[in-house]
């Protein structure tokens, strides 16, 4: 694929000798949502774990085979490069309780000791929380404790966060699936948005959400990755007995 | 970009073996002493110096059999009064988790966990030492039962609170009435952690000194009247080590290796029967 | 069913004795719990009867007044208040370095494993090695490395004293600080970690950024639960502190703690006075460790709480 961001070549992952994630080649290209699916414990997560390198950060686990950025194997950089050029944002909100609003948002910069001049920070945080579409209801309440948020505006703040780093590709695991119904849709439209300027990666365990948001989907079933293509085509016309038993229901 | 990730990464690095560093530095005084008491103890370590007493100043010879059997006899009258008392209330403390008074008792126990023991030496001292006239045996073992009564207890209380309430549901829905349920149903099931707060506190108590100071105060001569003052292994060590004659420095030295010996014994126990009983359950 | 029906009562009836066997062992429960309070309550009141002579006749300059003579029946406490804050605190200093490494070490850096497994099994020695022995080996060894190096700064080589006092107490205190200090650094939500780590945090830097500020409170309680345990640790002290009543001048000197004195002088205490004096201080000792050990239990309950 030409314009492929990240490519996954005969990559395996295991945790000790569990073989979790087997032999998947999948291309993601760019400004694309790709939707990752497959029942409970079939590797998804783990596999969205790899491309940041997180799943390294277990003890006893480990990875096989090439997992490209733009033609470079990110298991033969340093995995701090890595997770600057790729972000993630975790399905339950994690933002640091300790920090304000303002605080979260340029967290990234702060622990990775990049200081910068008050103007420049403040444009960063504008800038990162309009585009996660948080800014107009804290831009009067930025010194304040990000724990005070609701769920959906605390998922945002945690996306702001993210994206304060300027990242390339954006990792999202099941984000929406600790939040309400109202908070879910307002960040799948956030989804849409946020395609133009970044490559998201999202796993989700609801395939209505997969189909509203996403432009390829992905299929894993236990560990493989069963089929891969357009989230339209993959919908109506599933190629795999595995991917349409999925989808009609037969397993969650 | 590079120059600085790199330095980070350093800084990371080099923090992590600071950090074991340090931590593994605790090894070298807990070797030096036990290294040095092995040392100069086991030498003067024989079966006379088991079973004899300490002989005058001036005299060679002489051993430590009164404050072996004192240490004995002290611990285990500590442990027959402090035993029954902690485990009945740590057993009330967790069946009444809200009650005015158990708030209070185990306000009480938390205080006396953490009051000094000297304190405790002292006040002993006038409930039980003046009454009677003399140092006795038994106001040490008081005093040191005072000092495991909390340890009893809160291992007790937090032990019977981990079981569930379907147990004692069960018994009572058997016709069992409250009393066997707690003696037969409840407390057996706990009985590992119980078991392991009793070791544990015998272990705490059976190198304590200050307690003993006033109390049991220490008795030249081989007794097992607990009326009178007895000898046992951690007095005579203090004694004996701060005066000034090498002699007695031998037989502190001696008795510094057995009551080593003894109390990593009571703690490898412990440890050892925890562990067991809790796979089992 | 014969069996059965030989077994069991004929007739469900209401025993007075089984009732009377109960209320006996709800009340036995009830009279432990009495007792536990009882004997806290009996120990402060027992302290202050008898510190009342004291106090009545030294009043609140007993605890300024550096001169402690029982030959003249003049007893101020001031060396002793002096010796005790200042072995606690510099014990408490010495020993944070390394209750921290340790914490930081089993919370976060190897949790399992057999390598963790023996540096707890040797903290929990370190704990439970009796304090006389402490004081002996302290005694034979520490004191002549101390006085060594104290004849090469060029101080009176006493070896004995309270920067003596102050080592072992450190030594003895780290395994306190160290195991509150593991429990909360490994409750710290990996959640939150992550959240650093997919920032691009090094290790280092999650810990200084994340771990350390989120169990700042709870570190601090183990901090104040260590000092409550050096406050009242007497034998290895006593040993090693040099034991006079002199207001000491330096670290070097010796000196003595309330603890140690109350070992060294309540048995030769003949004077109503002096012995009043004596528990006094005993008084003191157990109203502050009363206090730092309930605000530390305090903040630790809250922090487990949030």
């Amino acid at each position: 694929m030409e314009s492929a961001i990240i490519s996954s070549q005969n990559f395996n992952a295991y945790f000790g000798t569990n073989h979790v994630v087997k032999n998947v080649n999948m291309d993601i290209p760019k400004n694309n949502v790709i939707a990752v699916m497959g029942p409970s414990g079939c590797g998804k997560t783990t596999f969205l774990r790899c491309i940041n390198r997180m799943h390294e950060l277990i003890p006893g686990a480990t990875t096989a085979g090439k997992m490209l950025l733009h033609d470079q194997d990110i298991y033969e950089l340093n995995p701090i490069l890595v997770r600057l050029k790729i972000g993630m944002v975790f399905q339950r909100p994690n933002p640091f309780p300790n920090l304000s609003i303002y605080d979260n948002v340029i967290a990234g910069y702060k622990l990775n000791g990049l200081k910068l001049p008050k103007a420049d920070r403040d444009a960063i945080v504008e800038s990162s929380l309009r585009k996660a579409a948080l800014w107009n209801e804290v831009k009067d309440t930025l010194h304040k404790k990000g724990t005070f948020l609701s769920g959906g505006q605390q998922q945002r703040l945690c996306i702001a966060r993210a994206i304060a780093m300027e990242p390339e590709v954006l990792l999202m695991d099941e984000p929406t699936s600790a939040l309400d119904p109202i908070s879910t849709s307002s960040i799948e439209e956030l989804m849409y948005e946020l395609k133009k300027n970044y490559t998201l990666v999202i796993v989700t365990h609801n395939m209505q959400q997969a189909g509203r948001v996403s432009d390829r989907t992905a299929f894993f079933f236990l560990g493989e990755l069963v089929e891969y293509d357009d989230t339209r085509e993959m919908f109506t016309n599933p190629k795999d007995s595995r991917t349409q038993n999925y989808i009609t229901g037969r397993f969650s | 970009m590079e120059k600085r990730l790199q330095f980070r990464l350093t800084k990371s690095k080099v923090f992590q073996w600071i950090i074991i560093l340090f931590a593994f530095l605790i090894t070298i005084p807990l070797i030096a002493i036990i290294f040095y008491v092995l040392k100069t103890g086991l030498s003067k370590i024989s079966w006379h110096f088991l079973t004899h007493i300490p002989k005058p100043v001036g005299e060679i010879g002489g051993g430590i059999a009164n404050a072996l059997v004192g240490s004995l006899l002290i611990v285990m009258v500590a442990a027959i009064i402090a035993v029954p008392i902690g485990i009945l209330c740590g057993i009330y403390l967790s069946e009444n988790k809200s009650s005015k008074i158990a708030y209070y008792s185990r306000l009480a126990v938390d205080i006396l966990q953490g009051t000094p023991s000297i304190v405790i030496g002292i006040v002993v001292y006038f409930w039980i030492v003046k009454p009677i006239g003399t140092f006795s045996a038994l106001s040490g073992s008081i005093a040191l039962a005072v000092m495991m009564l909390p340890i009893v207890i809160r291992s007790t209380e937090e032990t019977l609170k981990l079981l569930p309430d379907t147990l004692k549901e069960a018994g009572l829905a058997l016709g069992l009435p409250y009393h066997k349920v707690i003696m037969r149903v409840i407390v057996p099931c706990g009985m590992s952690g119980i078991l392991s707060g009793v070791m544990l506190s015998v272990a705490r108590i059976a190198g304590e000194t200050a307690p003993l100071l006033f109390t049991a105060f220490g008795n030249p001569y081989l007794t097992a009247n607990i009326l009178k003052p007895m000898q046992s292994l951690p007095l005579l060590i203090f004694n004996y080590a701060t005066s000034p004659y090498d002699e007695w420095h031998d037989l502190a030295w001696g008795a510094s290796l057995l009551l080593l010996i003894w109390v990593l014994l009571l703690n490898i126990t412990t440890k050892w029967i925890t562990r067991k009983w809790k796979v089992q359950l | 069913m014969e069996i059965v029906r030989k077994v069991l009562p004929k007739k469900v009836t209401f025993s007075y004795k089984k009732a009377r066997l109960e209320t006996a062992f709800k009340r036995t429960l009830l009279i432990t719990a009495l007792l536990m309070l009882m004997i806290a309550v009996g120990v402060f009141f027992t302290l202050v009867i008898h510190s009342i002579p004291s106090f009545r006749a030294l009043g609140v300059n007993f605890f300024w007044s550096k001169t402690w003579d029982p030959v003249s029946n003049v007893y101020g406490a001031l060396p002793f208040l002096l010796g005790t804050l200042i072995t606690s605190f510099l014990a408490l200093i010495i020993s944070i370095p390394f209750s921290y490494a340790i914490a930081i070490y089993l919370g976060e850096y190897n949790t399992k494993g057999w390598l963790s497994g023996l540096l707890k099994n040797i903290v929990e020695l370190v704990a439970a090695v009796p304090s006389v022995i402490y004081g002996f080996w302290a005694l034979v060894v520490l004191v002549p490395l101390v006085r060594s190096l104290e004849s090469k700064i060029g101080v009176a080589p006493y070896g004995v004293g309270i920067f003596t006092a102050s080592l072992v107490l450190a030594i003895m205190i780290i395994p306190y600080a160290a195991s509150l200090g593991r429990e909360l650094i490994r409750m710290v939500p990996s959640a939150l970690k992550e959240g650093a780590y997919s920032l691009g945090a090094t290790r280092y830097e999650v810990l200084r950024h994340v771990v350390l500020p989120y169990t700042k409170s709870g570190l601090l309680a183990g901090l104040l639960l260590s000092l409550g345990r050096a406050l009242g640790e007497t034998m290895a002290v006593t040993m090693v502190i040099g034991n006079t009543s002199l207001l000491p001048d330096s670290i070097f000197a010796p000196g003595n703690t309330m603890a140690s004195v109350i070992a060294n002088e309540f048995t030769e205490a003949d004077r109503t006075l002096y012995l009043s004096a004596l528990i006094e201080l005993g008084l003191v000792l157990f109203l502050v460790t009363l206090v730092i050990n309930v605000v530390g239990k305090m903040i630790i309950k809250r922090f487990s709480n949030e």
